[in-house]
């Protein structure tokens, strides 16, 4: 698709050159995941990420349909429905239902390895800006339907979280709290919001469907990028797709869907909260309220604004928060570094691993019972986070001066038969190479 | 892009009336316009549907009998699916509420507006805490009250007062006072 070298595909069996001439199914799959898509050879198993997401969508949305044939979305029935019809009755129901709860957890860890990739790696850089920003919205997406998702069980985290959730629209003047009762159907949640949290429960995935396609399309036109930044040349810096990556792509998920497994079946409640098997209860609130882990970094952001500033510090926390992800859209013009690759980066790469510490400490804040000394540390981090997009990318990328790039893929992995024959250690530098840029 | 049709009509035969507009342009949009009305018309169901409806809109009143609550105690109830806070002041606690100076609340209302007259000693608000709506505490017995005597938001930590204004933490109003009348000395309509 991406590259003249690209092998386009011919058909072998008559009946698949009947099916080709017809509708060209086959030939879109091998240009796309097949032998037809040229991809640089030098990729790293953080490049396995992609993949895997598209694998726990699909885990998610199979194990969805099957839990939604036995749950009922009503208020008396839901918590039964999920904790004594699904848990106990159903033949395997328990292991569906684990399933999905734990997929959700694994699809938010590998996707949000596979952000920080392209954060590291400049993978929002020209010319591939949509394919960044069309993968926030399938973020964006996947934060609410995990949302909405974890409201039907109808426990108490799930009423909580509800309530919680929709208050951040209320925060809002004027159209807020209006706009927060439309949301809802109710003045609290009740039936009218956990119907229709279901309907889109089951919607949004499909959804999240159509804009991956989107994104892996935006993705094929200039193809993948690679560890070190550097375009493709020739074909000699590029594999095809199957069976090579495939070969890699599989053994990985193997190895990642084994973890799950692990997860599911020996811990399979440690990420969720104990307070949830309690059903909800409008007239009590649990003592400690937080969300599920993956949206802790975006609940301290939220806490972090204790006193009102011009705006109610209500209004500036759901601001903030919602503002945390909304930047990531204008990142391709914030880093204005030529150089796309952190490793050839001296100084990007040190501010990378403070923001990947500000964000685990964000998370830890996030999830944690507030007290004086943790609210302080959330409000420096929330405020370093900010700090790193809107003042310290563009100030590094208009002052760091990067190492020497590779000339080529290919010189950056092949060092050439003399290299590769000689003993280790009795090579000399190759002028330029990545040998001497790592 | 001079067509036959369009060579033909000379200047002084134009159907523009010499502004540029040519009858076309009319078909044109008039067609475009009624099919997007009809859209946006077509929506408004899809929309209002999301709106309470009329089986929650129903619950809109509650009747509470408040004899049984003495001076220091509280009760919850539910209005329109959310919890109501129901306290009988002590005359301690509306001393504290009537000492507080209006420039020190962020939100600044007497005890005497957010009660009815002749009733101060009822305070009758929403338990919904006004930053993200969690249920306070402080309305049951040995419930935290937080420092101000009032409630306590567990969830981010809001603090109210005796008269349920909001005084710490981050909602921004005092907890609300829903519309509610006196039926009779003992009992009380909501809504």
């Amino acid at each position: 698709m991406s590259f003249s070298w690209a092998r386009p595909y011919e058909p072998k069996h008559p009946m698949m050159r009947w099916l080709d001439e017809r509708l060209p199914l086959p030939r879109l799959v091998y240009g796309a995941i097949g032998g037809g898509y040229p991809v640089p050879r030098n990729l790293n198993y953080f490049w396995n990420f992609g993949v895997l997401a598209g694998i726990f969508l699909t885990i998610q949305i199979v194990t969805g349909i099957v839990l939604a044939m036995h749950y009922f979305a009503t208020v008396d029935g839901a918590f039964n429905s999920v904790n004594g019809l699904i848990m106990r009755d159903v033949n395997a129901g328990w292991l569906l239902r684990y399933a999905h709860m734990n997929g959700a957890s694994f699809f938010f860890i590998v996707t949000y390895i596979h952000i920080f990739r392209g954060l590291y790696y400049g993978s929002y850089k020209a010319p591939r800006e949509l394919v960044w920003m069309l993968g926030l919205v399938i973020y964006l997406l996947m934060m609410a339907t995990a949302f909405m998702g974890y409201v039907l069980p109808w426990g108490q985290m799930s009423y909580w979280g509800a309530q919680v959730i929709t208050g951040f629209f209320s925060a809002f003047p004027i159209v807020g709290e209006p706009l927060r009762v439309w949301l809802l159907g109710g003045y609290a949640p009740d039936q009218a919001a956990l119907t229709r949290f279901f309907s889109l429960h089951y919607l949004l995935p499909f959804v999240i469907a159509g804009v991956v396609i989107l994104h892996i399309w935006a993705l094929h036109i200039p193809g993948s990028g690679n560890p070190t930044g550097v375009d493709v040349k020739s074909e000699r810096d590029t594999l095809p797709f199957h069976p090579f990556y495939t070969a890699k792509d599989g053994w990985f998920a193997a190895f990642v869907l084994l973890l799950y497994a692990v997860v599911t079946y020996y811990a399979p409640d440690y990420l969720g909260h104990p307070d949830n098997y309690i059903p909800a209860n409008p007239l009590a609130t649990p003592a400690h309220i937080v969300p599920e882990w993956y949206f802790w970094p975006f609940y301290a952001i939220l806490r972090s604004f204790t006193i009102d500033f011009i705006l109610p510090a209500k209004l500036w926390g759901v601001l903030a928060m919602f503002g945390s992800i909304l930047l990531l859209f204008f990142l391709p013009w914030l880093d204005k570094s030529p150089v796309r690759s952190g490793s050839y980066r001296p100084v990007f790469k040190r501010f990378f691993w403070l923001l990947v510490i500000d964000v685990v400490i964000l998370g830890y804040v996030g999830g944690a019972p507030l007290n004086w000394w943790r609210t302080a540390l959330g409000q420096i981090a929330s405020a370093y986070y900010f700090v790193h997009f809107l003042v310290i990318l563009p100030l590094v990328s208009a002052f760091e001066t990067p190492d020497p790039l590779p000339t080529s893929i290919s010189e950056s992995v092949l060092h050439g038969e003399a290299a590769e024959a000689a003993p280790a250690g009795q090579t000399k530098p190759r002028r330029g190479s990545v040998a001497t840029a790592s | 892009m001079a067509t036959k049709a369009q060579s033909a009509e000379g200047p002084e035969t134009t159907d523009s009336g010499g502004d540029g507009f040519r009858r076309r342009d009319f078909l044109n949009i008039a067609p475009v316009a009624f099919a997007g009305v009809g859209t946006v018309a077509a929506l408004a169901p899809l929309l209002v549907q999301m709106a309470p409806s009329a089986d929650v809109l129903a619950l809109a009143t509650t009747e509470i009998d408040i004899s049984k609550v003495q001076p220091g105690q509280g009760i919850k109830t539910q209005w329109r699916k959310q919890p109501v806070f129901v306290r009988n002041l002590t005359p301690k606690e509306i001393a504290e509420a009537d000492a507080v100076s209006l420039g020190d609340l962020r939100d600044p209302e007497t005890l005497a507006q957010r009660t009815k007259p002749g009733h101060k000693n009822w305070l009758i608000t929403l338990g919904v805490c006004t930053h993200l709506g969690c249920v306070p505490l402080g309305i049951g017995d040995g419930e935290n009250k937080g420092p101000y005597g009032g409630y306590f938001c567990p969830c981010h930590g809001s603090m109210y007062d005796t008269a349920a204004r909001i005084r710490q933490g981050p909602a921004p109003k005092n907890l609300m006072v829903p519309d509610y009348k006196f039926l009779s000395p003992t009992t009380v309509q909501i809504g």
